[in-house]
């Protein structure tokens, strides 16, 4: 009865936090719905003509949507990197950044389900997966996997964040003998989900580009890239628009930590290239036409190399302690890691996996802008649902929203 | 099997061999009755009741008989009203002891076409955006070697006349593989392979997210990326639920090696409109078949045959020295 009431309480709270802002924040949240209008108004275009506004076609029947769907699993994942450290050692500095994290990677699953859907040609029959009143292809199809452990890691990250949210604003100390075990489930749950994703391009043996024991690992440290940089990004634009109190030893420490990431990621890749050019196969047409482009069609290698342009900037602001103990120049390297993978783990991942198709011939896909715009659209949701949990955790965490009779 | 799905030989005998026959019988009469009393009815069922009596049916394997029966009427009210023809669609099952099988001789096929836009006519495409499910690969004719790399063939060739000087031509639809990776991967198990070795696809239970396209190694998926267009005129009234019947937007098809046809006895439509007999098609389990005599006295070969899908597709160089 008690917490049921507080409970309302927290909700009403935390909607007067949401509501209330300054001018700024009014303008970012007026900008974030202005896209995603404009998102949902490209969506409603693609649902009245049918997936014929993108530019997938059967060839390359999965594009755009999906890229951004597998990167985003990476960012969702990464997520547990923080939160290890913070709760299960008790380290102070990275504890109150930690909750930032787990809202990111909430608000990343939610995009990554938005993206999947968005990509479905018949949205309104996805009650056919759904046990017991659909027929989910348990367990061979790694798409029902994917599902399943997308939506498990989604509940655990939401419950930790909302319990402890909701005991700091009713001034309690969380219950570790419920939070740790859950912190524990989580962690097998980032790797599994990215994993799953990973098998989903593996387990095609009829594409030998994604058919290899490698892409699994390199999803993994490709996700420890970009995550953690991402939430080193949001860290630096709070501290700025808000007074939150994240100390520089946890974001140099989250330079430390892109460092090794990094030079995991750029190594996988070395490795990749080795095997497939060195002794060339016929399968090495994919990573040909990634790297170099086949018979003069050679737009995805431009992304290639700016993909790894990026990523070896980045290991080398990591890697050099005079940079990355400038946090500017750190946040540099954020963006650099940030965006190569986003290339490599998006189109740059999905593309050559497609081209040549399984007949051999060559489409050279880029995305329609009705596509972009409504990826852009799902990218400002994630984004507003991050500022409103972000704006009521900061507020909790602060102080300024706490139950009054303490 | 799966833990929430009901268990596939189960389903598949009962829609199958087990009570095949009079199964069969009892469909034919339902479609007979069902075409008969569509001519005449008014447009009762109003759009919406349609929408939502499709919107909740079954995965075609759960369908009990008499929720088959249902919507099978409603298919065919639904498309005689639209098309204006007399349709009947049946869902006749697989016969026992067959187990169908295609070859192609390489050596007789001059790569006229005329086989994709019979199987078009057959099985009710998209006419535009247009699909076809057979696609026809020319390659360059190599002394030295004989093999097909099928990163060489061509399917956008155009000639005055065909064969053209040099070339050779593979056509290439579903393989029917009996360990097919799209029936594997499909999320919601709306494909899957037939007793008789036919792999379907439940299009009402298609939700559109293409797995199977990327998982198929031949490129037989098609997706109906826009909205279908088929003339009323142009309509091939003779339809099976898991064949020809036409395809909404966004669900997946392909070659069903004319269900609708084959199993009433008949030829696939691409075999009997071949006009240099390159084509051949039979019970593999007939040991006086014309496809068994292929195999046993033809080089045959399946492709991509290093990914062990083991495709019932068989292709051969019947007459070695023709040009």
């Amino acid at each position: 009865m008690h917490d049921l009431h507080l409970f309302t309480h927290f909700i009403k709270g935390s909607l007067l936090a949401v509501a209330s802002g300054s001018r700024g924040y009014y303008i970012w949240l007026l900008a974030l719905v202005i896209l995603i209008a404009l998102g949902a108004n490209a969506y409603g275009n693609q649902l009245t003509h049918g997936l014929i506004t993108s530019h997938m076609r059967d060839q390359v029947s999965w594009g755009f949507y999906i890229g951004n769907f597998a990167f985003l699993v990476g960012v969702a994942a990464a997520a547990v990197v923080l939160v290890v450290p913070a709760y299960v050692y008790n380290w102070g500095p990275i504890r109150d950044v930690v909750l930032i994290g787990e809202l990111a990677s909430v608000a990343a699953i939610i995009m990554c389900m938005l993206f999947v859907t968005v990509d479905l040609g018949r949205p309104e029959f996805v009650w056919h997966l759904i046990p017991i009143i659909g027929t989910p292809n348990f367990p061979h199809s790694l798409l029902t996997w994917d599902i399943l452990v997308l939506n498990v890691y989604f509940l655990i990250n939401w419950f930790i964040a909302t319990y402890i949210l909701f005991m700091t604003f009713s001034n309690r100390k969380y219950n570790p003998r419920l939070v740790l075990p859950l912190i524990f489930l989580s962690i097998p749950f980032a790797i599994g989900i990215h994993t799953v994703t990973a098998f989903l391009f593996t387990g095609l043996k009829s594409r030998a580009f994604w058919h290899t024991a490698l892409l699994a690992p390199r999803f993994i440290a490709g996700a420890f890239c970009s995550g953690p940089a991402l939430i080193f990004l949001i860290f630096r634009v709070l501290r700025k628009v808000h007074r939150m109190e994240i100390t520089e030893t946890a974001l140099f420490k989250i330079g430390e930590l892109l460092a090794y990431a990094m030079a995991i990621n750029l190594f996988f890749v070395a490795s990749e290239v080795f095997t497939e050019f060195y002794g060339q196969t016929s399968h090495s047409v994919h990573a040909h036409f990634q790297w170099f482009g086949l018979h003069g069609l050679s737009s995805i290698s431009i992304y290639t190399w700016v993909a790894l342009c990026c990523n070896v900037l980045a290991l080398i602001i990591f890697m050099v302690p005079k940079f990355r103990l400038n946090l500017n120049i750190l946040t540099l390297g954020c963006v650099f890691s940030f965006c190569g993978i986003y290339i490599e783990k998006g189109m740059g991942l999905l593309l050559p996996g497609f081209t040549p198709d399984a007949l051999g011939e060559i489409y050279e896909y880029t995305p329609s802008l009705n596509e972009v715009t409504v990826g852009v659209g799902i990218w400002a949701v994630g984004a507003l649902l991050f500022t409103l949990m972000a704006r009521v955790a900061i507020a909790i965490t602060a102080g300024d929203l706490r139950i009054r009779r303490a | 099997m799966g833990i929430f799905r009901r268990n596939k030989q189960a389903t598949g005998q009962a829609k199958g061999s087990q009570k095949g026959s009079s199964r069969r019988d009892f469909l034919k009469t339902a479609a007979t009755v069902g075409a008969g009393t569509a001519v005449g009815a008014p447009a009762i069922a109003s759009a919406l009741e349609f929408d939502f009596e499709t919107f909740m049916q079954k995965n075609f394997r759960e369908l009990s008989d008499e929720e088959l029966k249902g919507v099978i009427e409603r298919l065919e009210r639904k498309y005689s009203e639209k098309y204006g023809k007399d349709v009947s669609v049946s869902a006749i099952g697989p016969m026992d002891g067959v187990l169908y099988g295609y070859g192609l001789d390489i050596s007789r096929c001059i790569g006229c076409r005329k086989c994709v836009y019979a199987c078009v006519d057959e099985n009710n495409q998209s006419r535009d955006p247009e699909i076809h499910w057979i696609r026809v690969l020319e390659f360059e004719r190599s002394e030295a070697l004989r093999t097909i790399n099928l990163e060489e063939g061509n399917p956008y060739y155009e000639h005055e006349k065909v064969p053209a000087e040099g070339k050779f031509y593979v056509p290439i639809a579903c393989q029917h593989c009996e360990d097919s990776p799209c029936s594997t991967v499909c999320p919601t198990g709306a494909t899957w392979q037939e007793p008789d070795g036919i792999v379907v696809i439940d299009y009402d239970w298609c939700i559109g997210c293409r797995y199977c396209m990327a998982a198929c190694p031949y490129g037989a998926r098609h997706f109906n990326w826009g909205e279908p267009n088929l003339p009323a005129e142009e309509v091939n009234p003779d339809m099976h639920i898991l064949g020809n019947k036409p395809r909404a937007r966004g669900v997946v098809e392909k070659c069903s090696f004319c269900i609708q046809r084959v199993r009433k006895g008949r030829l696939p439509a691409c075999h009997e409109a071949c006009p240099v007999g390159a084509r051949k098609f039979g019970n593999l389990l007939d040991p006086n078949s014309e496809i068994r005599y292929l195999l046993e006295h033809k080089r045959t070969f399946v492709l991509k045959a290093e990914l062990e899908t083991n495709p019932k597709f068989f292709y051969f160089w019947g007459t070695e020295g023709r040009s």
